[in-house]
């Protein structure tokens, strides 16, 4: 076990705070929300980070649980409530470094898929009501937890370094329950990248807005970000954009296919 | 009953009408493509994208698995009611329901189009059901990127309809899919109906037996099962597992209008709820429903009696 130091310590919480120049404080240690500028204009950062305080154990280590996912719905929503009349709205950027969601008796009785569904479902309701949502994805981005803070984005953008990994399960976490080790996984892995963990896999899915360097400067990423902002405005509403790349129209043709033959059958 | 046996396309309202040997009409004894049939209006049924037209995962082959011709994912259009509506079924039987690439899209896309048939003014009444681990591991990515179109359409869609779930049984709703049900306006589940994020199996792996014993059966349904979820308020509506009183059920929330605001838009309730928690007490699905202000539930024994019938 490491310290409780090295456990709030995380990629997500060095890019909100360089981001914002803010703590971010909520109600919940472990969500961090505050406004920043990108551009000439204001931005809320909002980003899942460790909290060893925390009231529910099985979410100290920065996974997504009951109160992330429901106090993440509360700050996207508090944004959309202070827009409301306004016709430009403010921009969300999602810091992404989120790995795993939280495993316990109590988190599915009272509803770990409903908390995520709150947030999933709030980023989703700013994306519909004109708020330029961006996941920048800086750690890892796993399942559950990437579904509840970043996969509904308009836009995704991340960091290509060996820290960021995007994968359904954890690494260790589908060894266990695929019976295999991690060697076995990492060489079935070469032959089907949407089972790798690297984020140059995921890049091959196209759904990427852009993938930076990994040794990225403030400076850049903000730079990145206001384009990234600007294009998530210009575009459509919904997450179309993942399948319009050259690489998505390789990776995820059935995709593509299944939409247009779906679409031609509808009516009689 | 499995894949191999379902009837294609077509006329399968007949055989749903006349099961051979079960008394009631058990609705998880139905295959996929039998259960949307089932909720559709007699005679209305049409599947899209069927299995003729071979639109399988072109993912399992290269990985020793044989794909299905439909993929695990059954669209139809009809009518519900005298509505026009779209059912998909998911099948539990085929890769224990997991989401790849074309059946998550299958749902997507009709999710979409009907929020597009609602836009151009044209309403049309979505039903989903839900039977699926989740997940299919190998395409991984492909999936969780399918189930991310799913919630989008989901909450698109929910805009202007009441976007119904069913949760059924055998296999469940877990996962990405369990938050597309936390995302449904209105869940119907049975007693078999299991709804969660993680499985007891993983939590067990993941956080040791004494957080979770998933040889615990009472335990397990008493936590995750339809009439747990159902006590607590996760799910609006519990039936028994019967063609009719899921078809009665689902129409009912359609002539009711839905639920508004749906479960997960309800957060200050949900925070509050969680206030109320004391994190050193282990809590049951009893504690939650009087924490919650629910009527606390009358007859434990149906939280924790095996259903019937139901997967190990």
């Amino acid at each position: 076990m490491t310290t409780d130091t090295a456990q709030q310590q995380s990629r997500g919480r060095d890019w909100f705070t360089r981001l914002t120049g803010a703590a971010g404080t909520t109600r919940l240690g472990s969500v961090l929300s505050a406004e920043g500028r990108l551009g000439d204009e204001t931005v809320q950062f909002i980003a899942v980070v460790p909290d060893p305080q925390g009231r529910f154990p099985r979410a100290h280590a920065g996974e997504t649980g009951l109160e992330e996912g429901w106090t993440l719905a509360a700050e996207v929503d508090k944004v959309i409530a202070a827009d409301a009349d306004r016709d430009v709205k403010r921009p969300i950027v999602a810091v992404v470094d989120v790995p795993s969601q939280a495993y316990g008796h109590r988190e599915e009785l009272v509803g770990i898929h409903q908390a995520l569904a709150a947030s999933a479902g709030a980023y989703a309701a700013a994306r519909l009501a004109g708020h330029p949502v961006v996941a920048f994805i800086v750690g890892k981005a796993i399942s559950g937890a990437f579904l509840a803070h970043g996969l509904q984005a308009n836009r995704l953008v991340a960091l290509d370094d060996d820290a960021v990994q995007v994968q359904v399960m954890g690494k260790e976490a589908a060894a266990r329950i695929t019976r295999r080790t991690l060697a076995e996984m990492a060489e079935a892995a070469k032959s089907v990248p949407a089972t790798a963990y690297d984020v140059r896999s995921f890049a091959t899915l196209g759904a990427l807005h852009r993938l930076l360097p990994g040794d990225t400067d403030l400076e850049q990423a903000r730079e990145v970000l206001v384009e990234t902002v600007a294009d998530a405005r210009s575009g459509p509403r919904d997450l179309s954009s993942r399948l319009a790349s050259p690489e998505a129209r390789q990776a995820r043709a059935a995709s593509a296919e299944v939409r247009s033959r779906l679409a031609a059958a509808w009516e009689a | 009953m499995n894949a191999q046996t379902d009837t294609p396309t077509g006329t399968v309202t007949d055989t749903v009408r006349t099961p051979a040997v079960v008394l009631k009409d058990a609705f998880t004894e139905l295959s996929a493509r039998e259960r949307a049939a089932s909720l559709l209006d007699e005679g209305t049924f049409r599947e899209l994208l069927g299995p003729f037209e071979r639109l399988e995962s072109p993912h399992l082959a290269p990985q020793g698995i044989v794909p299905q011709s439909d993929d695990g994912a059954v669209v139809a259009r009809g009518t519900l009611g005298g509505e026009r509506a779209v059912v998909v079924a998911l099948d539990g039987k085929f890769q224990g329901g997991g989401i790849g690439e074309v059946n998550g899209a299958k749902l997507a896309a009709a999710l979409e189009l009907a929020a597009d048939d609602w836009e151009s003014g044209k309403p049309i009444r979505p039903v989903v059901l839900l039977e699926t681990g989740g997940i299919r591991l190998q395409e991984a990515n492909l999936g969780l990127l399918a189930i991310a179109d799913i919630h989008a359409a989901i909450v698109r869609l929910r805009q202007y309809t009441p976007v119904v779930g069913v949760v059924a049984g055998m296999v469940g709703c877990f996962g990405g899919m369990g938050i597309a049900a936390g995302l449904c306006t209105d869940l119907v589940v049975t007693r078999q109906g299991r709804l969660g994020l993680n499985g007891p199996e993983v939590i067990e792996q993941e956080a040791g037996v004494e957080e979770f014993d998933s040889r615990d059966r009472a335990l397990v349904w008493a936590t995750i099962g339809g009439a747990a979820r159902a006590a607590t308020g996760l799910a609006e509506r519990l039936v028994d597992d019967d063609v009719s009183a899921v078809a009665d059920a689902v129409h009912g929330v359609f002539a009711a209008g839905g639920t508004e605001p749906p479960r997960s838009a309800r957060v200050e309730d949900a925070l509050a709820l969680l206030a109320r928690i004391d994190p050193a007490r282990r809590l049951t699905a009893r504690d939650l429903a009087e924490l919650s202000g629910l009527p606390s539930p009358t007859d434990l024994t149906a939280l924790t009696d095996e259903p019937n019938g139901a997967a190990k």
